[in-house]
């Protein structure tokens, strides 16, 4: 069975070669990582949560949409949970086509689906210990004085 | 009107929201007709934690996105989902 899921670190290398094909004259890799910005207050690491049997239902439906736009390309996906630290991809998609410009569309179209579409959740953890629930805006949806304390 | 079928459903509760209602899955019981409006109604009724859960959550029946007025049937599994988490 294919699993879009990992909790080790991604290789893109077996991604390309997945999704590598004599007739595919352009592959696109597109690789999300953990990022501690100006804006971030101190992120060390994101621990990545998921409803996992939904992912990997909702990546399959997602990659049948992707085929159905673009017949020709070829687009492989891993999402990585657990703990992972600044620097180090979340997730990596390849997407090889006959041409450049299907190639990046696919790439992008994939992208975009996965942060609309695939239940996966993210912790911040940051420099000074606290751990905040972040959500698609960037803002914290519990801070943790709202936890149950039995948590 | 027909009499009411008895139903149960498995919720269950992913990150930020597990946290709030202190449990990863909970099993519901129900009459039929209703609705995942319905289940998300009595779990935040049933469990004190719960309240703090949004009156309109994503949802997802059976690994599938799902509106608040769609139907629910006997065994199926609801999940209440929160934000997913996009980035730009």
């Amino acid at each position: 069975m294919t699993t879009y899921l990992t909790r080790t670190p991604i290789s893109l290398d077996t991604l390309l070669t997945e999704v590598a094909d004599p007739g595919c004259g352009g592959t696109c890799a597109f690789l999300g990582t953990v990022r501690n910005g100006p804006d971030d207050q101190g992120v060390t690491a994101i621990e990545y949560s998921a409803y996992e049997e939904m992912v990997e239902a909702e990546f399959g439906r997602l990659l049948a949409d992707a085929r159905g736009r673009w017949p020709e390309a070829r687009v492989a996906v891993r999402h990585r949970l657990g703990t992972i630290p600044v620097g180090e991809a979340s997730i990596a998609i390849a997407a090889a086509a006959p041409h450049r410009a299907q190639a990046f569309e696919a790439c992008r179209y994939v992208i975009e689906e996965v942060k609309r579409r695939v239940p996966v959740w993210k912790k911040e953890l940051r420099v000074d210990g606290s751990e905040i629930w972040v959500d698609p805006s960037g803002r914290p949806t519990v801070r943790p004085s709202d936890r149950p304390s039995h948590v | 009107m027909d009499s009411a079928t008895p139903a149960t459903v498995r919720v269950r509760f992913f990150a930020s929201y597990a946290e709030l209602v202190g449990r990863s899955e909970a099993a519901v019981s129900l009459s039929l007709p209703a609705t995942v409006g319905d289940v998300v109604r009595r779990v935040r009724e049933d469990f004190p934690g719960a309240r703090a859960l949004p009156e309109r959550p994503l949802a997802a029946v059976n690994l599938k996105q799902a509106k608040l007025d769609a139907r629910v049937q006997d065994g199926d599994e609801v999940a209440l989902l929160p934000p997913i988490a996009g980035g730009r």
